[in-house]
């Protein structure tokens, strides 16, 4: 298991360093940094030293280290460096130097609670947050709240609170799927799924029991059948899903009801992943010719494949160009194109696309004359994009209900969102 | 004190505190800077409201520690702070005892008093926060002095309080065992199995464990019944503790084929959970149970629903990515099915991380096969021009790869590789030509046409690799190259300057250009020339003796050395970049750890660790059985050797890459690292030599020595396919492994 944990600075400094094991000792540090901070070409995110091996995250200006002497679950050590940046985002905002910095004290304080002698316990930031606060706790009249929290830490759901109040009882079901798409050069798709993230957050007083349906195929087989209030398409077929640690899972294995205790405030429901039937958003048909040695000609068009009602927002296309361009001449009919010479690439802002809409890019990238003979290697467009109220596996939510001992009404909202970060790729 | 203030404290070489910066670049040492941090406790003790100066000066100490300056001259004024009725104060003070605790075996009475008071505070959270403080200082005085109130802290009311101490038991045993002996806390530790509460029976589990790992005096092994209790536990538990649960379920064996599958019905449902770790552990002991299992249909069944969950961890962190990649690489070997159908899945993002890509390029070629294989190819070809070096020759190797692997492919991969050398880029042209030689062994008398064009690029070849590749082509295939003789005669014009790797090849091409064209005087006088120099002017024993070979043969019989130069080669196959099956059983039982990254069992490459292996059991399948591997029965490795070469694809525990010193010979703990260093090479290299002749022998007397120990030594000599490890090998090498672990290294780092 792990021996020890440390943050660490752009530069290699330490920010956070906590042994748990007596078989490192704190100058282990030194040995990171030579190995992986100050080396530009890392090429592991574990690297193993003698007996020794170092396990990294980077995240924004920060390394986030573990190290262990055996043969440590390697997955779970990952997990962990993911869940203490979690926990940091939960406290504090945010994850970079400053925060890390401002807030040491506090940070060994949670690293002294959920990792004891390497092995992680319980990190769900909620019931953290009843016991580990920036605020100082009256030091005699704690005993028997402790009692109450010990409880909490280590009960069944540890993950929420009993004590929660709202007036207004409120839960937002954000469905967010990102698509990922590989085009070939022919235009045939090589690759396209869909991973969907349901977040959900809960305001809800008391110790809420929730039911959660989707229009996923299993579901619609058993229960819903006849129920054809929707007409969008019917069930969706969800190639795997994985649930947060509230869910009943043996529930779901027997009649694929999704019901669970939901943790205060803003946490990941489910993921899914969706492989059949993915509707692509944006259509991207690209022509890029290379004219002689010294032109290349761009025609890109983008073609909005959803309803007209609905519009994507905040789309960007980065168009590589080869690296010897000297410079572009963009004309587009909407948004904003320029070259980025530090990049290689046109990047194309788009603030928003109708559906059926079809920009078109055209361009000529000129070319100064080198001595290399390798070709240019061609990397694929990318687009990032947004869709709102439009999910690409065409998932959609059938019901939330939630039911509580004071019987409550509560009130549900659900919103969907497709979208593409870096994982929209079209090859030409 | 509000929150996110603290960066003053920390601030290198610019603390705005005088002492602290002397402290920190002038004289760490110096008593007059620790006099001032002292005297500014003191001062913070006048007037201070609600302790806030106190904890400011707590808090820049702890900077400086955190800063790796040593502050435990101030030890005795810290613990003072223990007076103080905050429990901030007390967490920072205890965060030193446990930075400090250590060093200063004397002054750990100051301290002992208030840590013991602690132990039967009200407040659980306190309660457990004392003992916890206490099991990090590995002080006898210490251990001695919380044997009492952890035996009630085992027993305490609070299940907190219980979940920490059964930490604690795990913690004292890692530096003082016989006490835990002595006072008789593995079975108050096994009870706790039993605890009504999930997450104190993880605790427990995960001790027990590590406990069963390093000593003897605790075994800890499950029936069925006590794994079927620690399976219900899961349910209720957070998911770290369902991992350690679901760990130790790999120490239940079970006696019937209805018990594995019984098992295997109430874990599969956590493949559903969101933590990676636990997916992958789920899996782990699917696998492992599988091997007890003979319904055909289930096990098909389990397999099936492997296949999603691991798709999935292919959208966490690229760091998860990794650690599910080199692990499926490993699943999909021993169980195809899993993943036959989403090679696409694997498909290469372009902003993907290099070692995401790498590992995503060979789980490709794993899963290709003739339905896929045009897909799979077209990636590769994408890939050979982008932009990172290595990423572009292992796609141009892996092109090659196909082709020998996919029959239906080969026309279509060699057509690839020559467009590829014809763009003229050193590298992939490297890379392409020492493919395109393994591609001629695989299909005999099919692709030779292409040798002209091979030949056009001699000249831009200098990586000794692909040197070598060509050089084999033109003697193997002397007589179609109408001017082999020439070319030859250019390559040898820099021989004694060339490597090795070459130099061997040259000499084996001449001798075949000699026997093709033996009537040719340049074939004569360049053989003369090549055996002159690799006897008289070589230094390396295995060229000069295969020169020397080469010499006699030719010069006693001709005709007898034409024959076995020429012979005709057996064709090469991807069997041989296969695991063995009884390996990756073993491998199988450390999926998602360390281990599984680098495909090698952890006592390979981890000191002191043991290695796991099936245990035989009446349910245990036969196809299982057959290869089964039993650990050797005595595995005390003592010490770390350097990871082996890799010289083949396994990872036997019987393998000269273990050598089970008797732990006597040397400790670590007792040489001093430079001595023992500059020692033990050798008394490595002997013992592991008579470890291998007795691991051979006695793997002989079980009769089945063959298909069980597939890379010693001696197989390689027996087995006359087994230089044809040399075609695969090389890729083997470039796997990811632990980095060059000399045991000096790994001194330092303790």
């Amino acid at each position: 298991m792990i021996s020890g944990f440390f943050v660490f600075n752009q530069k290699g400094e330490v920010l956070i360093s906590r042994l748990y094991r007596t078989d490192v000792k704190r100058s282990i540090s030194d040995v990171f940094r030579i190995q992986v901070v100050s080396n530009s070409d890392v090429r592991s995110p574990v690297i193993t030293l003698g007996s020794t091996s170092f396990f990294h995250v980077r995240v924004n200006n920060l390394y986030v280290m573990a190290v262990s002497k055996n043969n440590a679950n390697a997955a779970l050590v990952f997990e962990f460096c993911y869940r203490f940046i979690a926990i940091c985002k939960s406290y504090f905002g945010k994850i970079d130097e400053e925060s890390v910095k401002g807030n040491f004290v506090l940070i060994y304080e949670l690293i002294d609670e959920i990792l004891d002698f390497g092995y992680p316990q319980n990190s769900e930031a909620d019931t953290l947050k009843m016991y580990i606060t920036t605020e100082e706790i009256k030091y005699a009249s704690v005993a028997e709240n402790s009692s109450k929290i010990t409880v909490q830490a280590t009960g069944n759901t540890s993950w929420r609170r009993n004590d929660v109040r709202y007036k207004k009882n409120e839960a937002f079901v954000d469905v967010v799927e990102t698509v990922n798409l590989l085009m070939s050069s022919k235009g045939t798709v090589l690759r396209a799924d869909v991973d969907g993230h349901i977040v959900m957050r809960a305001y809800l007083t008391g110790t809420p029991e929730c039911k959660f349906g989707l229009n996923d195929k299993l579901v619609l087989d058993r229960a819903q059948r006849g129920n054809s209030q929707s007409d969008s398409g019917g069930a969706v077929e969800l190639d795997d899903c994985h649930f947060h640690q509230c869910v009943r899972l043996e529930g779901f294995d027997t009649d694929r009801t999704i019901s669970f205790i939901p943790p205060d405030g803003e946490f990941e429901l489910m993921k899914y992943r969706s492989t059949t039937n993915v509707n692509l958003p944006l259509k991207i048909l690209p022509t890029v010719t290379e004219i002689g040695t010294s032109q290349v000609s761009y025609i890109v068009t983008v073609k909005g494949s959803f309803s007209p009602k609905l519009s994507a927002t905040n789309v960007v296309l980065r168009i590589p160009t080869p690296l010897n361009t000297t410079s572009v001449d963009c004309k587009v009919p909407m948004g904003k194109a320029k070259y980025v010479p530090a990049e290689n690439v046109i990047i194309w802002k788009i603030p928003r696309i109708q559906g059926g809409s079809e920009p078109t890019f055209t361009g000529t990238a000129q070319l100064t004359s080198t001595t290399t003979k390798q070709a240019w290697a061609r990397p694929p467009i990318d687009v990032d994009f947004q869709v709102l109220m439009f999910t690409a596996s065409g998932l959609l939510v059938r019901f939330l209900k939630v039911f509580e001992k004071s019987n409550y009404n509560s009130v549900k909202w659900v919103r969907y969102l497709t979208k593409a970060s870096g994982s929209y790729q079209i090859r030409f | 004190m509000s929150a996110g203030q603290d960066a003053k404290f920390f601030t290198r070489g610019k603390i705005q505190v005088r002492p602290a910066k002397r402290v920190l670049s002038l004289h760490p040492q110096t008593p007059a800077s620790f006099q001032e941090f002292r005297q500014e406790l003191q001062d913070a003790e006048l007037k201070d409201k609600k302790f806030v100066k106190r904890k400011t000066v707590l808090k820049k100490i702890v900077a400086n520690i955190t800063m790796g300056n040593d502050m435990s001259p101030l030890y005795a004024d810290v613990v003072q702070c223990l007076s103080v009725p905050s429990l901030d104060i007390k967490k920072m003070v205890y965060l030193f005892l446990v930075s400090y605790g250590r060093s200063k075996p004397e002054q750990i009475r100051y301290a002992l008093p208030s840590l013991q008071q602690d132990c039967n505070d009200r407040d659980p959270l306190v309660r457990a926060l004392a003992i916890r403080t206490m099991s990090y200082i590995p002080l006898p005085a210490v251990t001695k002095a919380m044997i009492d109130p952890l035996r009630h802290c085992l027993q305490d009311k609070d299940p907190y309080v219980r979940k920490t101490a059964a930490m604690c038991v795990a913690k004292i045993a890692s530096y003082d065992l016989k006490i835990l002996e002595k006072e008789e806390f593995f079975p108050l530790l096994k009870d706790l199995l039993l605890d009504p509460n999930p997450v104190v029976v993880a605790n427990a589990v995960a001790a027990l464990t590590e406990l069963s790992e390093k000593t003897k005096s605790v075994s800890f092994g499950l029936d069925l019944q006590a794994a079927s209790k620690l399976v219900v536990a899961l349910a209720d538990c957070s998911e770290w503790g369902q991992i350690y649960i679901l760990d130790s379920l790999l120490t239940f064996v079970p006696q019937s084929t209805q018990d594995a599958e019984i098992l295997t019905e109430r874990i599969v449902v956590r493949l559903q959970s969101a933590n990676s770790a636990v997916v992958l552990t789920t899996i782990k002991v699917l696998l492992y149970l599988m091997n007890y299992m003979d319904d055909r249909r289930a096990i098909e069944v389990l397999c099936r629903k492997m296949g999603p969950p691991l798709v999935t961890l292919l959208s966490s962190g690229p760091e998860v990515q990794y650690v599910a990649l080199r692990n499926i690489l490993l699943i999909i070997q021993r169980r195809p099915t899993v993943l036959r159908n989403d090679v696409k899945a694997f498909f290469c993002k372009y902003n993907d991380p290099i070692y995401v890509k790498i590992a995503k390029m060979e789980c490709m070629y794993r899963l290709a096969r003739d339905e896929n294989a045009h897909a799979v190819l077209a990636e590769f070809v994408e890939y050979a021009s982008e932009v990172d070096l290595d990423f572009m020759r292992r796609a141009v190797r892996s092109i090659g790869r196909l082709a020998i692997k996919i029959e239906s492919l080969a026309d279509k991969c060699i057509e690839a590789l020559l467009d590829l050398i014809a763009s003229k880029v050193s590298y992939v042209l490297q890379e392409a030509i020492i493919v395109i030689k393994d591609i001629f062994r695989r299909y005999p008398g099919k692709y030779e046409g292409i040798i002209p064009t091979l030949c056009e690029n001699l000249d831009a070849l200098d990586e000794p690799e692909a040197k070598a590749a060509m050089v084999w082509i033109i003697g193997q295939y002397a007589n179609r190259i109408e001017n082999a003789d020439e070319l030859l005669d250019d390559l040898l014009y820099t021989f004694l300057e060339e490597s090795i790797e070459v130099q061997l090849a040259l000499l084996t091409a001449s001798v075949k250009l000699f026997i093709h064209k033996s009537t040719s005087e340049t074939a004569k006088n360049l053989v003369h020339k090549v055996l002159k120099w690799t006897t008289e002017e070589i230094d390396n024993p295995d060229l000069r003796d295969r020169g020397f070979m080469y010499w006699r043969l030719l010069a006693i019989n001709p005709a007898a050395a034409a024959e076995v130069v020429l012979c005709e080669k057996p064709a090469i196959s991807t069997d041989t970049d296969r695991m063995e099956r009884g390996a990756l059983d073993q491998l199988l039982l450390h999926t998602g750890s360390l281990s599984s990254i680098y495909h090698k069992n952890p006592e390979t490459f981890i000191r002191n660790v043991r290695g796991k292996a099936l245990t035989d059991s009446p349910a245990l399948n036969e196809a299982s059985r057959k290869v089964l591997i039993s650990l050797p029965p005595e595995t005390h490795l003592t010490i770390e050797t350097e990871p082996p070469p890799l010289p083949s694809r396994n990872a036997h525990p019987q393998s000269p890459s273990l050598p089970p010193l008797p732990s006597a010979t040397i400790t670590p703990t007792a040489t001093a690292g430079l001595e023992s260093a500059a020692l033990s090479p050798d008394r490595l290299l002997n013992n592991n030599d008579e470890e291998d002749e007795q691991e051979d022998e006695s793997s002989s007397d079980e009769g089945d020595a063959g298909s069980t120990n597939p890379n010693h030594g001696k197989n390689q000599m027996r087995d006359p396919y087994a230089d044809l490890d040399g075609a695969f090998g090389s890729y083997l090498n470039d796997e990811p492994k632990p980095l060059e672990g000399r045991r000096l290294d790994d001194d330092l780092l303790l």
